[in-house]
């Protein structure tokens, strides 16, 4: 009686997700994929935040008070630029993959060179409007 | 030569049984979210220091309900639909994958429905 494949021999094989680095040579096209899922995921959980900022300050000056400490804590503040840069590099991905939907820049070439676009794009952004935003008179 | 059936091939709507409507209305509000989601973000890193009463004036203005309102509308929606893909390539089997959406999309109706009420309160409050 033959006896049935373990799940040991199945687990064993590199599985889908986790092939990047490890069996495949880096590649800006995989890799900023993952990133824009990554980032997607990581933004869908900071739309948490939002709802609790917005229903903070509902709630009143003790519980906006109690929001604006944790938000301006060190590690609010961390959570607060890489939320941001987050967000510019899903947003310049996701006008990278809107202009391949109605047809264009698909060659490899044109590919790699729109990643590295996006990355630069999703920085600078992020500098230019936090700099935008503390150089303007306060409000 | 198409193996799909006749009737299944006039329907158009796929596997999922969905159609175009997903991929559709993540681009739909992917544009939407362009121009919304660079003046919240300028907001934010503009405001986020302000104090309580300086942010309630702020919601006041109607032209900012507004555009909260409709940023909030495409953020969820955009958001749920995401989730929904990550969901559906990673999870396995057939029940935990159908009960993680469900669960997943009624967190985002109740954070959706939650906030946009919370944006309409001060900005119709006195």
């Amino acid at each position: 009686m033959s006896a049935k494949p373990s799940a040991k021999t199945v687990v064993s094989r590199p599985l889908s997700p986790f092939m990047l680095g490890q069996y495949y040579r880096f590649q800006i096209s995989s890799f900023l994929s993952i990133t824009h899922r990554v980032t997607g995921v990581g933004l869908a959980l900071g739309t948490l935040f939002i709802a609790i900022w917005v229903m903070s300050a509902v709630a009143g000056p003790e519980a906006y008070a109690r929001f604006a400490w944790f938000a301006r804590s060190p590690i609010g503040l961390i959570l607060l630029l890489g939320w941001s840069w987050a967000l510019l590099f899903h947003l310049c991905n996701g006008i990278r993959h809107l202009v391949w939907d109605v047809g264009y820049a698909f060659d490899k070439k044109s590919v790699d060179a729109g990643g590295i676009i996006v990355v630069a794009a999703s920085v600078v952004l992020t500098a230019a409007l936090w700099a935008t935003a503390y150089l303007l008179p306060s409000v | 030569m198409s193996l799909r059936s006749p009737l299944s091939q006039a329907r158009g709507l796929g596997s999922a049984k969905d159609g175009v409507n997903h991929w559709w209305m993540q681009r739909l509000t992917a544009i939407a979210l362009i121009p919304l989601s660079l003046w919240f973000v300028f907001s934010i890193a503009r405001y986020h220091l302000a104090d309580y009463p300086t942010m309630i004036l702020w919601l006041h203005n109607p032209y900012v309900a507004i555009a909260l309102v409709l940023y909030f509308t495409a953020l969820f929606y955009h958001s749920a639909l995401g989730v929904q893909v990550v969901i559906e390539d990673y999870v396995a089997g057939e029940a935990l994958k159908l009960g993680s959406i469900v669960l997943m999309k009624l967190a985002h109706f109740a954070l959706a429905a939650a906030s946009i009420f919370a944006v309409l309160k001060i900005a119709f409050g006195a």
